[in-house]
């Protein structure tokens, strides 16, 4: 099957500042995916360029297989057959909820646009309030009136810029479930740019992590997390130190801590960068392995503890709350690895 | 657009180097020394009163509790109805030797003759500082006091607890912190004075203006009133730098966030008094003085003064000012979505130079406008003759077609600024949101961008119009023979002394320009209760 969406080698600018440089990536009918990266690595002008409100230095993009932007221009945003959902709701604030979610529909008949706007009301759960205004409804209700504004359409992708970034933490978490189920259920293709590690997560049928305007790696949110394919990813990706290692004949690599298995293709004598995240250092009192407790954090269910190697070297160690130590006392701890990743130093 | 704006101003420049008849030397020589010294002593007296007169008020209204303090807060913008050339004829109609407060003071000491007594003579650059800076002081206070509030509460605490007492913070942190605000605020003043013809011509005092109109006018030189005008763009262009480094400086100085505002301090006694005169002086000699004095002679006057010929006056007043405003909002919604379409360095240094219209002198650019527009019908009038053996007159120049271009072009900055601000409301989000959902660029301005700016399209429909309706240096040189609006008829009647009978037509303008001043009020008080960040609107749309 074709991707529904083809990003090849885009570069944008902006005055004189490479913003997106040579990107590519695809997307296949039905998937979800989304560009995660710090503020300013350009992932938001990939979206606009998407949309039809960025143009293209170079490269091109596909939708359906056909091209819909290139260097030399494209088709405007409102032929584009796609729709968006912005962090600030963008909903029209003269306009009522039954009207804004209308507004994608005006080539239709009557009756057909009322069915359509019932059914999407009906399913991001907002049946009843046709004749309600914007102003009139929390920012949770007028993220749904959005987003069904948005699917009012059918469009053929939806593109979707931090959309929860302006909800409060709680309502935030639940609207990411409700919302990828929703689209799950009518088989929605969508691209979302987020700042949030958890949106991209729960958004992440693939992630992209870009920086400096570039995707620095493309993949599923659990390889992403897991085997981050560069330091940038490493780092921006979960919590985690790097500490010092040494590879060793036979596949291993010696560190502080332990041996580990596998030396990722690097040849003995060569010095690495082993990654440790917080939940791969497992607190045992009958270890003999002791590291000294610097800094905590109490974070409610556990505690995520910075631990002194004896060169000095720190770790990260995410333990249940009931293991209540206090800073300078040694703490017992099992090194238990499931995913080594490794960079030269 | 903006080409449309840079040809008077090119057409004056282009004619003052090279003139059909030079009067340079001459006017060096003769008259331009005066010209020049009185506009500037003219420009210094009124900069300095509306700075003392627009920041003390400011500052009371916005740091201290007394009585009437609410109502003074927007009364004091009242002054801003009022066209100078109004307050000068009303003035010297009280003040002079025959008028009422003479005679009262001889009726009272029994003096008899003028040598009798020592009084101070209206019509002099003292009285044209002091009426000018009467009428003038509102764009001080109005970017003063809005300055003054925004400063975050946290400042002068800060100044407060390392030891400087309540005056001294005054001047060492708020006033420097308003300072671009109050720079801006003087410039549009003087800006305006710059363009005032009707006091300084009823006044005697030669400035620029004045000579323009004296070479133009009466000695039908046109070059030599371009090189008077060229001279006059000189200042207006120090004055557009003193503004543009004024509004620069203002971004780095005001953060927009305020923490609530800061309480008042109430005055009590002789101090609540003394914070209460200071304050009412200005609207009582800027406007109701004034106004009582329009309304008493306009009661007296009524049959004298409303005559078909005045009806007719008005209507003109109403149909040029009603077609240039309707006009620049037009070309001012074209120009705010084109700058919302393309964001480019090129399309803001054109919508900026599009908007340099307001500082250029309603004298200069009338007579730049006429320039081309005459060329064109000169040039039209001779294909004409050529092919057809017909004249067609001048279809451009001699009509009030001249006018409304120039009314256009003058307070095109006043819609631009409007009506980008209101632009600048609607979400860039909106655009996309309304583009993705699959409506063209035009469709999505008449059915998502229009209902949401409506008012603020309407607000500088109004304001514009009632600029124009105020016009008067453009119109006087522009007007088509026996062609009259209000403002030039107010002129001629009063000229003439006859003060009672134009007092009608005085009376019309200030009522319609109390329309926006009122509507600014409003902005005041809902923006103190609501949204304390957000100054009014119009105030900036008066000067982008």
């Amino acid at each position: 099957m074709p991707a529904l969406l083809e990003v090849r080698g885009i570069s944008c600018r902006y005055e004189r500042r490479a913003a997106v440089v040579d990107t590519s990536f695809t997307l296949e009918q039905g998937m979800v995916a989304s560009l995660l990266g710090p503020s300013g690595c350009g992932k938001t002008t990939v979206l606009r360029a998407i949309a039809g409100f960025q143009a293209l230095d170079a490269g091109s993009i596909h939708l359906s297989g056909h091209c819909i932007a290139d260097r030399r221009g494209g088709l405007p945003p409102e032929r584009r057959k796609l729709s968006m959902v912005f962090q600030d709701h963008a909903l029209f604030p003269h306009l009522s909820v039954e009207k804004n979610v209308a507004a994608g529909l005006f080539a239709r008949a009557a009756a057909e646009t009322r069915d359509i706007v019932q059914s999407i009301l009906e399913k991001v759960g907002l049946a009843g309030m046709n004749h309600r205004y914007p102003h009139e409804l929390s920012g949770g209700q007028q993220q749904r009136v959005a987003l069904a504004r948005a699917l009012a359409p059918s469009p053929q992708l939806l593109l979707m810029d931090e959309p929860f970034s302006n909800l409060d933490p709680d309502l935030r978490e639940k609207l990411r479930q409700e919302v990828y189920g929703l689209l799950q259920d009518i088989g929605a293709t969508c691209l979302l740019v987020t700042h949030d590690q958890q949106d991209a997560f729960t958004f992440g049928e693939r992630v992209g992590v870009m920086r400096d305007g570039a995707i620095e790696q493309w993949d599923t949110a659990y390889r992403v997390y897991h085997e981050p394919a560069t330091r940038f990813v490493a780092d921006f990706i979960g919590e985690g130190v790097f500490i010092d290692g040494v590879v060793s004949a036979g596949n291993r690599i010696d560190t502080e801590l332990a041996s580990l298995r596998g030396a990722a293709g690097h040849p003995p004598g060569t010095r690495v960068k082993v990654l440790i995240r917080p939940d791969d250092i497992i607190h045992d009192d009958n270890s003999p392995r002791c590291a000294t407790i610097t800094q905590r954090a109490f974070r409610g269910e556990n505690y995520l503890y910075t631990l002194a190697l004896p060169s000095g070297a720190e770790i990260l160690s995410l333990v249940p709350s009931h293991h209540n130590h206090a800073v300078g006392e040694d703490l017992g701890i099992v090194l238990d690895i499931d995913h080594l990743v490794v960079f030269p130093a | 657009m903006a080409a449309l704006c840079l040809l008077p101003v090119a057409a004056v420049l282009w004619l003052a180097l090279f003139p059909s008849e030079n009067i340079w030397p001459h006017l060096i020589a003769t008259t331009l020394p005066g010209y020049i010294g009185n506009t500037l002593i003219l420009l210094a007296g009124v900069g300095a009163s509306t700075l003392l007169t627009g920041v003390a008020t400011a500052r009371l209204v916005t740091a201290c509790e007394f009585p009437l303090r609410k109502q003074l807060e927007w009364l004091l913008l009242l002054p801003l109805a009022i066209p100078g050339y109004v307050i000068a004829y009303l003035y010297t109609d009280l003040l002079e030797f025959a008028g009422p407060v003479q005679h009262a003071l001889r009726a009272v000491f029994n003096w008899r003759l003028a040598s009798d007594y020592w009084f101070p003579e209206v019509r002099s650059m003292g009285g044209a500082v002091m009426l000018l800076g009467v009428v003038l002081y509102p764009y001080v206070y109005l970017l003063a006091r809005a300055s003054f509030l925004e400063q975050s509460g946290y400042l002068p605490d800060v100044s407060r607890l390392m030891g400087r007492g309540p005056v001294a913070t005054f001047f060492h942190v708020e006033l420097p912190i308003a300072r671009p605000a109050i720079a801006v605020g003087v410039a549009l003043a003087m800006m305006e004075t710059l363009n005032d013809f009707g006091t300084v011509d009823f006044f005697s005092v030669q400035t620029l203006t004045a000579g323009l109109y004296d070479v133009w006018l009466n000695m039908g030189n046109l070059g030599g009133g371009a090189q008077i005008g060229a001279t006059m763009l000189a200042f207006a262009v120090l004055l557009i730098s003193l503004e543009y480094v004024g509004r620069r400086r203002r971004r780095f100085y005001q953060s927009a966030s305020r923490f609530g505002g800061r309480p008042r301090r109430r005055l009590r006694g002789r101090a609540a008094w003394a914070a209460l005169g200071v304050c009412a002086a200005p609207v009582l000699f800027g406007f109701v003085i004034p106004a009582l004095l329009l309304v008493s002679h306009a009661a007296g006057h009524f049959e004298a003064a409303w005559t078909p010929r005045f009806r007719s006056y008005a209507l003109n007043s109403l149909w040029v000012s009603g077609a240039a405003s309707l006009s620049a909002v037009a070309l001012a919604v074209v120009v705010g979505y084109a700058r919302r379409l393309r964001r480019s360095a090129a399309m803001a240094a054109a919508s900026r130079i599009a908007s340099l219209g307001y500082a250029v002198p309603g004298a200069v650019l009338a007579v730049g406008v006429l320039i081309p527009l005459a060329a064109f019908d000169n040039a039209a009038d001779a294909f004409l003759r050529a092919h057809f053996g017909v004249t067609s007159g001048l279809i451009l120049s001699g009509t009030s077609f001249a006018i409304i271009v120039t009314y256009v072009i003058r307070f095109l900055a006043v819609s631009i600024g409007a009506v980008e601000a209101s632009f600048g409301k609607v979400s860039e989000s909106m655009d996309m949101a309304a583009r993705t959902l699959g409506h063209g660029a035009l469709q999505t301005l008449r059915r998502f961008h229009l209902p949401l700016i409506k008012s603020g399209v309407l607000t500088a429909a109004l304001i514009v119009f009632v600029d124009c309706m105020k016009e008067l240096p453009a119109t006087l040189i522009l007007r088509p023979f026996n062609f009259e609006t209000l403002a030039t008829h107010v002129y001629h009647f009063a000229s003439d002394e006859m003060i009672e009978q134009s007092a009608l037509g005085a009376l019309f303008i200030v009522a319609a320009g109390l329309v926006p001043v009122i509507i600014l009020s409003r902005t005041i008080e809902s923006a103190g209760r609501l949204d304390p960040a957000n100054p009014a609107p119009p105030a900036d749309a008066r000067a982008p």
